[in-house]
């Protein structure tokens, strides 16, 4: 049966480093697995994602509406964009952070701060502070690797080497805060 | 070996494996990547052009003189490069030659949806569509074999979905291939009518061929199943048809797309109770299946515009709408991409917008989100180097009628190398009286910082010339030129208020780096202070106005609360846009 993951957020939050860490263990692992990215104008402040499919032989590189097993919002206003993404019994992992776009800034729109209830209440949302976890760890960049723990746990990724898959892709300098960042978004969820 | 690879690293993947050695591109989302990658080989010799038409013409050159060679382009980029391909088609190859097209269904950066696939049947050059990045690369290396054995450059046809989907691949070692010998042969490459006239019997015969091919080449395929249902499909829409049919249809694939397998096609037609065409954009296989007297469902039930993913295709099917979670969509906020904070766009655009009875005639780049608020700084777009030719023809109509408009055009650097220097020609052959803006920022910004022939760098990294784009508009006859620091917005109302006043064409050059960039040696001797300060704001001078956060930068934000505006330390690269804006003077330099 194949799996779907997508991972959402604003250009910069390093989405496609956390999927490119998740497919390369997928991949090591023996699952078949496409990911498809939408990153044409994201540097410039526009919502992204990544979708994550994995199973034995994976079709369609991109996930229809409505049958995400899961989804990682790195931002709380992309969590709700991408909810009829979700499936009915998904699981849905929120980091407990707003990033004001433009139309907010200019006092066009206003950022509501009731996101988290309107989760709630069509789905059990799991509220991750990945970014302070980050920031407590070492560099709030590491945030994203932070909710690659999140799903790691949450998908029953645990056997999967991780630790060298991170060697092999991420500078040494950043290896070690790295780990760290993935344990604590395991830890994080590790009650559910 | 196993990899994940995108289908634009795999292009290139198979493009190393087949021994190519010489690759030109303009680069152009969503295809890249693809002579990014080629450029990190060093057995391929890899080269951004300054546009399409000059990549391909290139990629000939080296064709004929019998290198393996690669052309890469957006859906957009085959328009500009379409001149010399219709007749490459007529010369045929020496080395074997791959042009990709990569179109975009959806428009996610593009400013229109094209299926060029109607080009490899226009130009009558024979046609590939891979579905994954494995299929990338087969079908790279066996386009050059099947190239070099029927006389003809092959298309490889992607779309984004294929170009940036990772999907696995297995590498393979490179084939050396040895150079062909040139001799001098106008028969095949001088076309002149009388050996034109020859060639394109010879394309006909050469098509003729290739038509039997298709019918046994393993890149077009049959795999039977129930019979209820069959699905023609091809690239990736053969996956997004497998996901929605599963066991529950019979499939051709069809990989080799130009010409099409006529036999192979009816007679699948005839095994199937019904016949679908799964193909996004244009009825391209459909109108060929109908053509062979075959009924199916195309275009009548999908739709000709944007992606047909596997629930666009099961709600044709099915009439069935996938049960989604709602929620209150009016708690949404937009998040349209916007200028970085520091984008040396920002302080030209914010004083543009302000002018009245003006008419701005934009062009392709980060700039054209000026369009957008809170500048709202554009009036036109259309194509590649139109600013400034558009905006001509739009201030001599203004003229003729007597209307008392100027028109000012503004076009990026990398934009005016491309196709932006033939039209500010005519302005000046032409005497209008045009402000012309082209935006150096040192770079080529919205793909991702490619080099271009105004930096100094070639693909390779290697130092070159850098083409002086005042020394380029003064050698062609205009005599007003102010070179600008577009972060200094008096410096911008002076250079307007000049160049206005003329009755004469003009160029303004801001010049002043991406933000983005990473900073070349050059950059850093030319440039002071290059990002390297922050600015923030004095929370008991600020009397929460808001006209800093009218300049739209991301690194500002507004306090409802405490009604003060303050700015983001983590985005903040101290351009001093917003300082000069401040009526109370609130924003200074960070300690």
């Amino acid at each position: 049966m194949t799996k779907s993951i997508l991972l959402v957020g604003v250009g910069g939050q390093g989405t496609i480093l956390a999927s490119k860490i998740l497919t390369t263990g997928l991949m090591e692992a023996g699952y078949d697995v496409k990911m498809s990215e939408i990153h044409g104008m994201s540097q410039r402040g526009g919502s992204v994602s990544s979708q994550v499919r994995y199973g034995e032989k994976v079709m369609s590189p991109v996930i229809e509406k409505g049958s995400a097993d899961i989804i990682v919002s790195f931002e709380k206003m992309e969590a709700l964009r991408s909810l009829d993404y979700l499936k009915k019994d998904g699981m849905l992992v929120v980091n407990n952070v707003e990033i004001p776009s433009m139309s907010v800034i200019i006092g066009d729109e206003t950022y509501p701060d009731n996101i988290v209830e309107e989760l709630r209440k069509h789905v059990d949302a799991i509220v991750v502070d990945a970014t302070k976890t980050a920031g407590t760890l070492g560099n709030e960049k590491a945030a994203n690797m932070v909710l690659l723990g999140t799903i790691i746990h949450l998908m029953g990724l645990e056997k999967i080497n991780w630790d060298a898959i991170l060697e092999a892709n991420v500078k040494p300098k950043f290896v070690e805060l790295n780990k760290k960042a993935l344990r604590a978004g395991m830890e994080a969820v590790s009650g559910r | 070996m196993k990899k994940l690879m995108t289908g634009d690293e795999a292009i290139a993947r198979g493009a190393y494996e087949a021994g190519v050695s010489y690759a030109s591109a303009y680069p152009g989302t969503p295809s890249t990547e693809i002579l990014e990658n080629l450029s990190t080989y060093k057995e391929i010799y890899a080269e951004w052009a300054p546009n399409e038409k000059v990549a391909m013409e290139s990629a000939i050159g080296a064709s004929v003189a019998g290198l393996r060679s690669m052309v890469s382009m957006k859906h957009v980029g085959m328009n500009v490069a379409a001149d010399p391909m219709f007749t490459w088609s007529y010369m045929g190859v020496n080395g074997g030659n791959v042009i990709v097209t990569a179109d975009e269904p959806g428009m996610f950066s593009s400013q229109n949806e094209q299926d060029n696939r109607n080009y490899a049947k226009a130009a009558k050059i024979a046609m590939l569509e891979p579905s994954d990045s494995q299929e990338c690369i087969d079908m790279v290396k066996a386009a050059y074999e099947l190239g070099e054995k029927f006389d003809t450059p092959f298309m490889i046809r992607l779309t984004t979905r294929v170009c940036h989907s990772k999907t696995i691949v297995e590498l393979n070692d490179r084939q050396e291939i040895a150079a062909k010998e040139w001799t001098k042969n106008p028969g095949k490459y001088v076309c002149l009518p009388a050996i034109s006239r020859n060639l394109k019997k010879k394309v006909i015969r050469r098509m003729e061929t290739l038509a039997e091919y298709s019918e046994t080449t393993p890149f077009n395929r049959v795999e039977m199943g129930d019979l209820s249902v069959g699905v023609i499909a091809s690239g990736v829409c053969y996956y997004y048809a497998k996901e929605v049919f599963g066991e529950k249809a019979s499939y051709l694939k069809l990989g080799f797309t130009n010409p099409l397998p006529a036999k192979m096609i009816k007679e699948f037609c005839q095994k199937v109770d019904k016949v679908y065409v799964l193909e996004e954009n244009d009825p391209y296989i459909e109108e060929f299946v109908r053509q062979q007297g075959c009924s199916c469902i195309g275009k009548d039930l999908f739709p000709l515009d944007g992606e047909l993913t596997p629930d666009v295709i099961r709600e044709c099917v099915t009439g069935e709408k996938a049960e989604l979670i709602e929620f209150d969509s009016s708690l949404l906020t937009g998040r349209a991409p916007t200028f970085c904070a520091g984008c040396p766009h920002r302080g030209l655009f914010y004083r543009l917008g302000k002018r009245k009875d003006i008419m701005i005639s934009g062009d392709i780049g980060c700039y054209t989100l000026a369009a957008g608020k809170p500048y709202n700084a554009m009036d036109s777009t259309v194509c590649m180097g139109a600013s400034i030719s558009l905006g001509h023809g739009a201030q001599k109509a203004f003229t003729q009628e007597g209307v008392n408009r100027r028109v000012v055009t503004v076009i990026g650097d990398s934009t005016f190398f491309h196709t932006g220097i033939n039209s500010l020609i005519n302005t000046v052959y032409n005497k209008s009286n045009t402000v012309n803006i082209i935006l150096d920022n040192r770079i080529t910004g919205m793909t991702g910082h490619q080099d271009n022939p105004g930096t100094g760098y070639t693909a390779k990294g290697e130092d070159t010339t850098a083409i002086s784009i005042e020394g380029l508009v003064k050698a062609v006859g205009i005599r007003h030129v102010f070179v600008i620091n577009p972060n200094h917005l008096d410096e911008v109302d002076d250079a307007l208020d000049k160049a206005l006043a003329l009755d004469e064409p003009s160029v303004i050059i801001t010049r002043w780096p991406c933000a983005l960039k990473k900073f070349s040696r050059q950059d850093k001797e030319e440039f002071d202070s290059l990002f390297v300060t922050r600015d923030t704001i004095d929370a008991d001078l600020c009397i929460g106005c808001k006209r800093c956060l009218g300049t739209g930068c991301p690194a500002l934000y507004f306090n409802a609360e405490t009604k003060k505006a303050s700015i983001n330390p983590a985005q903040c690269v101290g351009c001093d846009v917003c300082a000069q804006v401040c009526p109370k003077k609130a924003i200074r330099k960070e300690d």
